[in-house]
């Protein structure tokens, strides 16, 4: 059996605070109040104060999440922080836009001519200008404020006038309207962005990924398979990844986890050499606790797509390796209770391998940032679980009482991922877990998530997996 | 809360009556603990669901707080809570909850 690997991971931002109007909570709360939107607009924040924002460069790796410095954050720049970091981006408006115009493949977003313009020259000057060619911007140029009139959804509203809209697909059927292709667009988009980045900062050849499992949140899909997907194939065709099949996974906010370890598998099995697993990032969650930033006086920092892309792959005797004999899953007879969660994806396959809580080195789970989700009272969620993971080891005497906040620090990080599910749920940590691994001292890493399938009312199970990523002693 | 919990309370009110009600919270922040407290006590203060301007006047409880635990066999309680109320700021919660209800007592 081949040993799976962890050859390579990216991760991108999309700057979009003028899609904010179109994530779920603020276009409800429009729709019942038209006054919101001078609300939210009054209290968005420019790119620069989003590029300079430490939880997005740490996002982007160009800082260590436990060296960002004391919170607050969203109102300092953080010293050195550019838009462009050792694992990806953070990519402005303009040229989002531009990207979700090319990814439309149907011909339903129009832009003015002076957006596909800016857009594309900008595009142009970008190190990934191959993969995306801009050039084809051209036939995106139309007239959006008269395909409002006509029914699409404005997609970009600029002081002069509408300066994008996105038609429906089709009339009748709900899944094809304007606003949730705005969602799988934006998704495929950014995702693609990831994978760009991916195969472009480690030098790897499109042609060389054999299949892409899309872990993204979107089912994408029409009246009769209203979950049909694949988003993990149209975000390979984007990249130029012309070898490549693919297929999506589902799992709530958990899907990245499942993902890899199917991916991993795949490549241990020896169905396939190069295996990428790519999540593109949720619209519906743009702006999602709006409210407690406007309630707090705070920019409304929900402003940003987040994106995943990581290539599993053979034995390289250098990447980090995948421990496919000790994946943690929450079983149907696990239970509900946190305890039960976490015995089921931390113990259970610790125990298989002989290893303890204390013989990891970082623990990557709900990464969310806090600044984003105290303010509407949610909480500081990656605190929580690492301090129940520490009281999980005061339990089984590894670590005394008075040592939890130690165990905190040491093992566990502050939370910098944007409130998209499932790019939070440990995938944004895979980039600085690969360096860790490599460059860095660490030994073990262990990655988790955790999916609320009750939210679908299917069930009221929860489900959650984890593997451990280990250094390649060769 | 969301509507549908606030939903289900709801109910149970309208079936049991709210003096055999009592609402046992599991809420993991003082945050939260105390809007929800709120809600089913003087009302839902996010205007969002059912309970909205409604005042059932509940009794309510954190399952974190003190008097609770020491009604619950405490094997048992271990067992099920004991992980959480070392990994929760019990306190604080309990603050938060104990607040709402003597805000209720108090009208």
């Amino acid at each position: 059996m081949a040993k799976p690997v962890l050859i390579a991971a990216a991760a991108a931002l999309a700057h979009a605070p003028g899609l904010i109007a179109l994530g779920s909570k603020p276009a409800r709360e429009i729709a019942r109040d038209p006054s919101v939107a001078a609300r939210i607009h009054a209290n968005l924040r420019g790119f620069d104060a989003a590029v300079g924002y430490a939880p997005n460069q740490a996002f982007i790796g160009s800082v260590h999440p436990r060296a960002m410095g004391p919170r607050p954050h969203f109102n300092r720049i953080l010293d050195g922080g550019q838009r462009f970091g050792p694992d990806g981006e953070i990519m402005p408006e303009t040229e989002f836009l531009g990207l979700m115009a090319l990814a439309d493949q149907f011909k339903l977003i129009r832009l003015s001519p002076q957006l596909a313009q800016s857009s594309a020259e900008a595009l142009m000057r970008h190190p990934l200008h191959d993969f995306f060619d801009p050039g084809k911007l051209r036939s995106a140029i139309g007239d959006p404020q008269v395909e409002v009139s006509r029914g699409a959804i404005p997609l970009h509203v600029t002081d002069t006038g509408i300066a994008g809209s996105l038609a429906a697909g089709h009339h009748e059927d709900t899944n094809l309207m304007a606003h949730v292709l705005a969602e799988n667009l934006a998704c495929k988009a950014s995702g693609a962005l990831a994978l760009a980045h991916l195969l472009k900062l480690h030098d790897l050849d499109p042609a060389s990924i054999d299949y892409v499992i899309g872990c993204s949140e979107e089912a994408v899909g029409d009246r009769y398979q209203r979950g049909g997907g694949n988003l993990g194939k149209a975000i390979a065709e984007m990249a130029g990844c012309v070898e490549a099949s693919g297929a999506d996974v589902k799992n709530f906010c958990a899907a990245p986890v499942p993902a890899i370890v199917i991916a991993a598998s795949l490549v241990a099995a020896g169905v396939f050499r190069r295996v990428a697993v790519v999540g593109g990032g949720s619209l519906p969650k743009l702006g999602m606790k709006f409210e407690g930033h406007l309630k707090n006086s705070m920019p409304i920092l929900e402003d940003s797509l987040g994106a995943v892309a990581a290539l599993i792959g053979e034995d390289d005797g250098r990447s980090p390796v995948i421990r496919l004999d000790a994946i943690g899953r929450h079983r149907v007879k696990s239970g509900s209770s946190a305890e039960a969660i976490m015995d089921a994806l931390v113990t259970a396959p610790l125990d298989q391998i002989g290893l303890k809580i204390t013989s990891i080195d970082d623990y990557a789970t709900e990464l969310h940032n806090p600044e984003l989700t105290e303010p509407q009272g949610s909480g500081n969620v990656p605190e929580r679980n690492y301090r129940m993971l520490a009281a999980m080891a005061v339990r089984q005497k590894l670590i005394a009482r008075e040592e939890i906040g130690r165990f905190v620090a040491d093992h566990g990080m502050p939370g910098f991922a944007p409130t998209q599910g499932h790019v939070a749920s440990a995938f944004c940590y895979l980039a600085h877990a690969r360096r860790g691994l490599t460059d860095g001292g660490a030994d073990r890493i262990m990655m988790m998530a955790k999916g609320s399938l009750f939210l679908g009312m299917m069930t009221g199970q929860s489900d959650g997996m984890s593997f451990i990523l280990e250094r390649n002693r060769g | 809360m969301d509507p549908h919990t606030q939903q289900t309370i709801l109910d149970a009110v309208q079936q049991h009556g709210k003096e055999n009600l009592i609402v046992m919270l599991g809420t993991p922040s003082p945050e939260a603990a105390a809007i929800a407290a709120e809600t089913v006590t003087t009302g839902d203060p996010t205007y969002a669901g059912p309970l909205a301007e409604t005042r059932l006047g509940l009794t309510v409880y954190h399952i974190l707080e003190e008097q609770v635990r020491a009604a619950i066999d405490p094997e048992l309680y271990d067992q099920q809570v004991g992980l959480m109320a070392d990994t929760l700021d019990g306190p604080a919660i309990a603050a938060a909850v104990a607040q709402a209800r003597a805000a209720l007592a108090s009208e």
